[in-house]
């Protein structure tokens, strides 16, 4: 059973039709992407699952249950890190934790042993303008891993860095997803990106955003680290085809 | 990639030096004025006639510079007590600032010369009256600069926490709170400069001892240079209060001073 699913889900701010008739659904353990131009309406869907939007039409269950705006399922992370520039890494870590009510020094307790993992380590003292852009990505990724919430909701996680510090994240970060598998969402319009983390991918139209496409991603991992494979290419091949020769408004 | 340093304590010393230098020539510009020209001490009193005055009448100085002070620190607590508490409820009640702030408008644009006689005849020649006229100039400056500052709340930190299942009141006290730090401490630094000028005024209008007694009874008696050895305390007082602020500011926001900030 899906355990997340989006049924028929539109919405429209102000005059602006943003999502059109959305259907997905995420399997638990399941790497899901969406794929879209920007703009298209991505990070929108977050925010219908984060209840920072109320739902206009449509229907979101979670694990089978109506999506209601503190059931605790998702863990989100902001497309910006949206790091507390006055807490000190370690504060910021914990925020998710304290939030639920877990005490400072459990949630400590519960972060310090992943430092190391994150390549935090040496740096919970520091506040976050003193770290790296790579940094500070993996700093709001492990803010979001620490909660321990059934499905991750990462919005462009890896979109604010540089290209040889993407390409060293997204082989990093692979490596954490196949020993964790969480149950991931990822929004992206990185296309080699999508293929190389997802067991499936959704492709989303130009504004207003429909689902145009749906590919799974049948390849073996690891994926990075190593010379692309003909089928990846394929696939790229195939959503960068899909992308550019698709209708609807220009932005 | 640094640990946070503190400032090296040399670095501010030197920082100052172009002010008292500025200062510094100011007066000697004064001085030299005064010898030269040859007014009468009644007209210009020298600096140094000014700082001779204040060794002279210390005792007086010193006793009239506590009540000055008592009202300053009182209608400071109090303004801040209602400023902080003011603007949480607006905070949480859009409707209510909306409807208020008008009038805390209009407080501001009331004369302090036609208001602080009107406060005393109400309320008499004790510290009451100093207190509220302090607490009524230098509340605003806070209260504006609180509720500006919950509103320039990065609103992707807010949606996150909200994300996280967080309560208005988790929002406020993690987010909204702290990032109106930074806009709370302009506010202060302007409300403490307004401070101690404020008590001197209402004293200036009744009262029976403080800075600003000194200042009316010396000009009734001709004496300018008792008023300004007045002046230089009460500058003095405001240059404490000042960088009492700078000190508690630069622990709070401690988080700005590492690199990267700036
Ligand atoms: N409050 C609003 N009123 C009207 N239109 C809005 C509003 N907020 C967002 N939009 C529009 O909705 C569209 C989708 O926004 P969204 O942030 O979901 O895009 P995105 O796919 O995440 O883009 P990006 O890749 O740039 O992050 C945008 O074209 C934007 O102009
Ligand atoms: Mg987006």
């Amino acid at each position: 059973m899906s355990l997340l699913q989006l049924q028929n889900v539109s919405v429209a701010l102000g005059e602006t039709r943003v999502l059109d008739d959305i259907n997905l659904h995420v399997v638990e353990g399941e790497f899901v992407s969406i794929l879209g131009p920007s703009g298209a309406g991505k990070s929108t869907i977050f925010r219908l699952l984060t209840a920072a939007l109320p739902l206009q039409s449509g229907q979101i269950t979670c694990a089978g249950e109506p999506l209601c705006a503190r059931n605790g399922s998702f863990a989100f992370m902001p497309q910006r890190d949206a790091l507390m520039p006055w807490r000190r890494i370690i504060d910021n870590l914990t925020l998710g934790l304290e939030v639920q009510g877990v005490t400072r020094k459990a949630a400590r307790a519960q972060v310090l042993p992943l430092l190391a993992d994150f390549g935090l380590e040496g740096f919970e003292q520091h506040y976050p303008a003193q770290l790296s852009g790579g940094m500070r990505q993996r700093a709001a990724l492990l803010r979001t891993v620490v909660q321990g919430r059934p499905v991750q909701l990462l919005d462009e996680p890896f979109g604010a860095l540089d290209a040889l510090t993407r390409t060293q994240m997204q082989t990093w970060f692979e490596a954490r997803w196949q020993t964790a598998r969480w149950t991931s969402v990822l929004v992206t319009h990185d296309v080699r990106e999508a293929v190389a983390l997802s067991d499936r991918i959704y492709v989303l139209s130009r504004r207003p955003a429909r689902v145009i496409a749906e590919i799974t991603v049948p390849i073996p991992r690891p994926r990075l680290g190593r010379p692309p494979c003909a089928a990846a290419h394929a696939i790229e091949a195939r959503l960068l085809e899909t992308l550019l020769h698709q209708t609807g408004e220009t932005p | 990639m640094q640990r946070p340093v503190p400032r090296r304590p040399g670095r501010g010393l030197a920082r100052g030096i172009p002010a008292v230098l500025s200062v510094a020539s100011a007066f000697l510009i004064w001085e030299v004025y005064v010898r030269l020209s040859g007014i009468s001490p009644l007209m210009l009193p020298a600096p140094s006639r000014v700082v001779h005055q204040i060794v002279l009448n210390r005792a007086l100085l010193w006793d009239n510079m506590v009540p000055t002070m008592k009202a300053t620190f009182a209608g400071f607590a109090l303004s801040l007590t209602v400023a902080f508490s003011l603007s949480v409820v607006l905070d949480f009640m859009p409707r209510v600032r909306r409807a208020l702030f008008p009038i805390f408008v209009v407080s501001q644009t009331l004369p302090l010369v036609a208001i602080a006689p009107l406060v005393v005849l109400w309320f008499g020649f004790d510290l009451t009256p100093k207190v509220l006229l302090v607490a009524l100039v230098t509340f605003f400056p806070m209260l504006v600069a609180l509720v500006d500052g919950y509103a320039a709340t990065d609103p992707e930190i807010e949606d996150l926490m909200r994300a996280m299942g967080a309560s208005r009141g988790q929002v406020f006290c993690s987010a909204r709170l702290p990032s109106a730090m930074p806009y709370f401490f302009a506010g202060l630094r302007i409300s403490i400069t307004y401070a101690v000028v404020a008590a001197i005024f209402a004293e200036y209008v009744g009262a029976r001892a403080g800075l600003g007694i000194v200042i009316l009874n010396a000009k009734n008696s001709f004496r300018p240079d008792l008023v300004l050895a007045a002046v230089v305390i009460s500058s003095l007082l405001t240059l404490v209060l000042f960088a009492a602020t700078a000190l508690v500011q630069r622990i709070v926001l401690r988080w700005r001073d590492v690199e990267g900030h700036r």
